[in-house]
């Protein structure tokens, strides 16, 4: 079995939309939409869900206002400004002290150390992760809850669960729909996968977000394939990248032109392969070639 | 006044409204602020071109383990949350990617052996492009957590009249940590069920938040209506529609700033300053200090 992890530096380069399309094309596929934050494969391969289960990444604490006695401890040793104090402007004191749930990081500190015993400290559901089908093959896709954090552990369990049901069925191909930048759901997107392939953009932006996110896949050792979406828009910046990309010895493996029909797919709810008359399709095709060849290329 | 400029997904253009806004306020003699809170992935250095007068490492406390005292009991590995600390039979491990920094560990060792010692995680950039004050935040390779560094990036921010914050995509903590403080928030989309969908999302975040906010929508066409319709429903003022444009995409390909290279996209810019400027005025912030 190979995974096949898709990146970019930077969100909207049209990684979703590459995804959609190899995963069309490829044989025995299990997807991971690991872009928990904005996971948007699901609009274009629309799944039929099979089960649902929730998410726990980490705790939460919560101010038990009728035991507090309002001595402070916790507001004073919270190093994440999550603990919000009375409120002095209304000249209520009694209205005691609470905790910001988006600030908390969910360290136990205000909760242990608290003399009342007035800190409940349990586990907070940060969202909720399910097992779908769709046309293309299984999928396993995640919602993180608004503001929640610990993106990395959910995509970690997102992966795990594909595995499984990858080997389960004896499907031959997982492909992950990463997240953009290069924090820790990137970071957990890719360590441990066969390939990463790299979309990118000709943009000034498009360039300097290829240089950090290349860096974190030689960092983690993980072998690269360059896409350049759009290549068209900035032919010049294009052959730059390329330079950039034979400097640091990663193939480029696909070039994809600016094609309005990606919008039109993307509207139709379809991916860009199934469009046939789509200019861009017949690049996606061969840089699926090019992909599957170095996935299942022998070590 | 201080407006952070979002969006639910990546590469919406919050980059351009941001880097284009500072511009074209800077010109009209406001005193502004850029501040560049995507830390993964810093870009508005490439549409400002600021000198840069100071670039200072940012740091995170990590705990110190004193060897020499410690008994390896197993209280603070026991304690930590995030599993940062391993405590084995002769030494207690400690892996500094996975600690938050929240002084626990410190606090209870029965031995009070440890204290805490700075660890790198980024950079900070401070400069001047033309009349704009800039600062931007570049995480390390390799590092996990941004939302310390943006904290630090915010307070390296000077007084102005406006400060305009370009926040990193998605929904979760380092958005929330951007945002955090703001009077308003600009929440950048396009106009296709992607951008739809997430938009959607980041609504409902800066909700949670509190924060008033309005619509751009970027690469405006003939599809506009889902998201117009979506925005009347919530009651979410649509602030400005920035026309799709080939031209427009290929000077941003270039690093220009739009507004000055496309007369086209002048009018709009102005409108949506216009419109920021009352809308903040609406939600009652400090609106006195904001003035040519």
């Amino acid at each position: 079995m190979k995974q096949l992890t898709v990146i970019s530096g930077k969100g909207g380069t049209g990684k979703t939309s590459v995804v959609a399309s190899l995963a069309f094309l490829a044989d025995q596929v299990v997807l991971a939409d690991c872009d928990v934050d904005a996971a948007d494969l699901h609009l274009v391969l629309p799944p039929t869900p099979l089960s649902s289960h929730p998410f726990s990444g980490g705790k939460q604490a919560f101010i038990e206002t009728a035991k507090c006695q309002l001595c402070g401890t916790c507001q004073k040793l919270c190093r994440f400004e999550a603990v919000r104090g009375p409120d002095t402007q209304s000249g209520s004191p009694e209205s005691g002290y609470s905790i910001d749930s988006t600030a908390c990081e969910g360290c136990g500190v205000c909760a242990h150390f608290c003399p009342a015993e007035a800190i409940r400290f349990t586990d907070a559901q940060n969202g909720e992760w399910y097992i779908s089908d769709t046309r293309v093959g299984p999928m396993i896709h995640a919602r993180l809850g608004i503001a929640e954090e610990n993106s990395g552990k959910l995509v970690s369990l997102v992966r795990e669960e594909a595995r499984k049901l990858a080997k389960k069925q004896q499907r031959s191909t997982i492909i992950i729909d990463g997240s953009p930048g290069i924090g820790c759901p990137v970071m957990a997107s890719i360590t441990g996968t066969d390939l990463a392939l790299l979309v990118t953009e000709p943009t000034m932006s498009g360039l300097h977000d290829l240089q950090r996110v290349a860096d974190l896949t030689a960092h983690f050792h993980i072998p690269t394939i360059i896409a350049i979406n759009k290549w068209d828009i900035n032919p010049e910046v294009t052959a730059q990248i390329k330079e950039t990309a034979k400097q640091r010895k990663i193939p480029v493996g696909g070039l994809i032109r600016y094609d309005r029909s990606v919008t039109a797919a993307q509207i139709s709810r379809k991916t860009i392969v199934e469009l046939d008359h789509a200019p861009a399709a017949a690049d996606l095709r061969q840089l699926w070639d090019t992909v599957a060849k170095a996935l299942f290329a022998e070590a | 006044m201080k407006i952070a400029i979002a969006s639910g997904k990546g590469g919406t253009g919050k980059t351009t409204v941001a880097t284009n806004l500072a511009q074209l306020a800077a010109s009209q003699g406001y005193q502004v602020a850029y501040i560049d809170c995507d830390v993964e992935a810093p870009n508005g250095h490439l549409f400002l071109r600021p000198d840069i007068t100071s670039d200072d490492t940012v740091h995170v406390t990590v705990p110190d383990i004193d060897p020499t005292r410690c008994n390896h009991c197993g209280v603070c590995a026991h304690f930590c949350q995030f599993n940062a600390l391993l405590c084995l039979p002769g030494e207690v491990l400690l892996f500094p990617e996975l600690c938050h920094s929240c002084g626990g560990c410190q606090l209870i060792c029965p031995q009070q052996c440890i204290s805490e010692r700075e660890r790198e995680i980024g950079q900070c950039q401070i400069g001047k492009a033309g009349q704009v004050d800039f600062v931007s935040g570049r995480l390390n390779i390799g590092e996990a957590k941004s939302p310390p560094l943006i904290h630090q990036v915010k307070k390296q921010a000077p007084e102005t009249d406006l400060m305009l914050i370009d926040a990193p995509p998605g929904t979760s903590c380092p958005v929330v940590e951007s945002l955090r403080d703001c009077d308003f928030v600009v929440l950048v989309t396009e106009p296709t069920p992607f951008g739809l969908h997430d938009l959607t999302l980041a609504a409902e975040m800066v909700q949670l938040l509190g924060i008033p906010c309005g619509v751009v929508i970027n690469r405006s066409a003939e599809n506009d209506e889902a998201t117009l319709a979506y925005c009347n429903s919530r009651r979410i003022p649509v602030l400005a529609c920035l026309p799709d444009n080939r031209k427009a995409a290929e000077a941003y390909s270039r690093g220009e700033l739009i507004a000055q290279s496309l007369p086209s996209f002048n009018q709009p810019f102005t409108t949506l300053l216009e419109r920021l400027l009352q809308q903040t005025k609406h939600t009652g912030s400090p609106q006195q200090r904001c003035h040519p």
